[in-house]
């Protein structure tokens, strides 16, 4: 049974027009929760001023308009918010978003394995063994931190960080596991790639994931991307996605 | 044929800017945005654009383009127009320009500026990307193809020709360049110890060359961490000052990422981040903490300050008869009006 918030979050200016709602200084689902259950209702009630909210791992981050609306107004609304919140209100989606494990596109597979006292396909059953939770977007359009990554997966950042990963690279470091969304330079170990498109600014919303959503990874052969994404181009691909009650 | 600005040289890094794109930081998509509004709003009140309108922001060493439409009017804030063609002449910084059909013209930025600002009448006739014309380069998104302007580019304008009316400029016109950056207390300055926020407080740090339009890194007073030299990644504000393990401070700007995990000291009250657009390596700047009252009251100043510069904006003068005109022209039965150029 969900429970009302327990104690009270920390209110930290971040400058004259951000505010930051800080519940914790972890990562932590069940603060996350708390987190992404306030930017929902705080994008229900529409408070006049503020301009967008970014969930992060344990704070919020409201930008607003200080010509309209004064921190405090705002500090006062969300409390008022709060005494009344359950964690991540309403139901999530989950996806499940196929992706290839195959040496190929995992050039950190075998590297991983060692680590980890495992095979590469080990590694592959292990990742995908997970629902994971997306904490927050950050670092590039549409990237997902997804979490928590089952503990014989975690290992720190890459000491030589790549200045060039492929666009659709499936990566972990620490507790977290993401997608590049476009190359970029980057410094976690890649372990697979997905050929679903996880940002497109010509779709409504351009980002696939939203923060409290949840994700399963689905292996698939390395022949099986061509294949995608001939039906991506096709219009024929649907992404598999179902409504789960928190 | 689509009027046009033809590229004949590009500049060091010249991108299509608006103010910013918003509601998608959650999303993990930068603002971006002009580095200076303000000159950007001015520019675009000279050619009779309104403040928000996309215009191109220029880094350093500015472009030059022919004009491939009937006419165009253009301004420039921190840099001359240099006009070419038979009459070769100068058109100095916030004072608009009518060029013809195959003219040449050169953004040359001014000396110890960083960044230029250029509006043109009608603004550009791009798609916006995510409610925006602003370019953001790391992700491609928005502006001309998501990237810098390069040689040979054709910058799609909306208008054919110039409305027919005088030129405008900004009398006494100046877009000043502080020393000294207001800023509050940031969401980690207990990352810091008391006598460190002092010494940062107190430092003189200069604009370093490795600054971009993600953001101002600077030199001078290293600041030593009293916790962990990282956070759990948070939310960035416009103009927080994060303090990552080297010691030495960076300012967050137009394309900063949305989130990131490294303390924050200190952020930049609002009514100063134009003024931020402005610096360029090698200036000196200095930090003085103000109170969330202050910062307010600086904000409204600032923008009575815009008004005061808006007034300032004026039709350029009469066009006197010249001599031709009155060797030319019959006095005798009419009186030769002065009229708006």
């Amino acid at each position: 049974m969900a429970t009302a918030f327990n104690s009270s979050p920390r209110f930290l200016a971040n400058g004259d027009t951000a505010l930051s709602v800080e519940f914790g200084q972890s990562i932590d689902r069940a603060v996350a929760g708390r987190v992404v259950a306030l930017a929902r209702r705080l994008a229900e009630e529409g408070i006049d001023g503020v301009v967008e909210t970014v969930p992060t791992f344990r704070s919020l981050l409201i930008h607003f308009d200080p010509d309209i609306v004064t921190a405090q107004q705002i500090e006062d609304r969300a409390e008022l918010l709060l005494h009344d919140l359950t964690e991540q209100s309403g139901p999530s989606r989950c996806w499940t978003v196929p992706a290839c494990y195959d040496e190929a596109v995992a050039p950190d597979l075998q590297e991983v394995a060692e680590h980890a006292g495992l095979t590469g396909a080990q590694v592959a059953e292990c990742h995908a063994s997970e629902t994971y939770f997306v904490y927050m977007m950050g670092f590039l359009p549409g990237y997902p931190y997804l979490g928590d990554v089952p503990a014989p997966l975690v290992l720190p950042r890459r000491t030589n960080p790549r200045t060039r990963v492929p666009a659709g690279s499936l990566a972990i470091a620490q507790t977290m596991t993401a997608v590049y969304t476009l190359e970029s330079p980057g410094g976690w170990h890649l372990i697979g790639r997905t050929p679903v498109p996880f940002f497109d600014v010509w779709n409504d919303p351009p980002a696939l994931l939203a923060p409290g959503d949840l994700v399963r990874f689905d292996p698939v052969p390395l022949d099986e991307i061509g294949r995608i994404q001939d039906r991506i181009r096709l219009g024929s691909f649907r992404l598999d996605c179902q409504e789960v009650a928190s | 044929m689509t009027p046009a600005l033809r590229v004949d040289a590009p500049g060091l890094h010249t991108t299509v800017q608006d103010f910013g794109r918003r509601g998608f930081q959650h999303a993990g998509v930068p603002v971006s945005g002009a580095l200076d509004p303000v000159a950007l709003a001015l520019t675009n009140r000279l050619v009779g654009n309104a403040d928000e309108v996309a215009g191109l922001e220029i880094l350093y060493q500015g472009p030059t383009f022919t004009i491939e439409a009937d006419g165009a009017r253009i301004a420039a804030a921190g840099a001359r127009i240099d006009v070419f063609g038979d009459d070769t002449h100068a058109i100095p910084p916030l004072h608009s320009v009518s060029v013809r059909r195959g003219t040449q013209i050169r953004i040359s930025v001014l000396p110890g500026t960083a960044t230029a600002t250029v509006a043109v009448e009608g603004g550009f006739a791009l798609e916006p990307v995510l409610g925006s014309l602003s370019t953001y380069v790391r992700a491609g998104l928005g502006g001309l193809e998501g990237r810098v302007l390069r040689e040979g580019d054709c910058l799609p304008l909306t208008k054919s020709a110039p409305e027919p009316r005088s030129e405008r400029h900004m009398q006494n016109p100046a877009l000043p360049i502080p020393e000294t950056i207001r800023v509050l207390p940031g969401p980690q300055v207990d990352y810091f110890e008391d006598a460190t926020f002092a010494s940062f407080l107190s430092s003189t740090y200069l604009v370093s060359q490795a600054s971009d339009r993600m953001g101002m890194r600077l030199e001078g007073q290293v600041l030593a961490h009293a916790k962990a030299p990282e956070i759990v990644s948070d939310g960035i504000a416009h103009g927080a000052i994060q303090v990552p393990g080297s010691g030495l401070p960076i300012i967050l700007l137009a394309d900063r990422q949305t989130t990131g995990g490294y303390p924050k000291i200190a952020v930049v009250i609002s009514a100063d981040l134009p003024a931020l657009g402005r610096m360029a390596p090698g200036a000196k700047l200095r930090f003085e903490c103000v109170t969330q009252e202050k910062a307010l009251q600086e904000r409204r100043s600032a923008q009575d300050d815009f008004k005061r510069m808006v007034r300032a904006i004026a039709p350029v003068g009469a066009r006197l008869p010249s001599g031709s005109d009155l060797l030319t022209q019959n006095l005798v039965s009419g009186v030769v009006s002065a009229e708006e150029c």
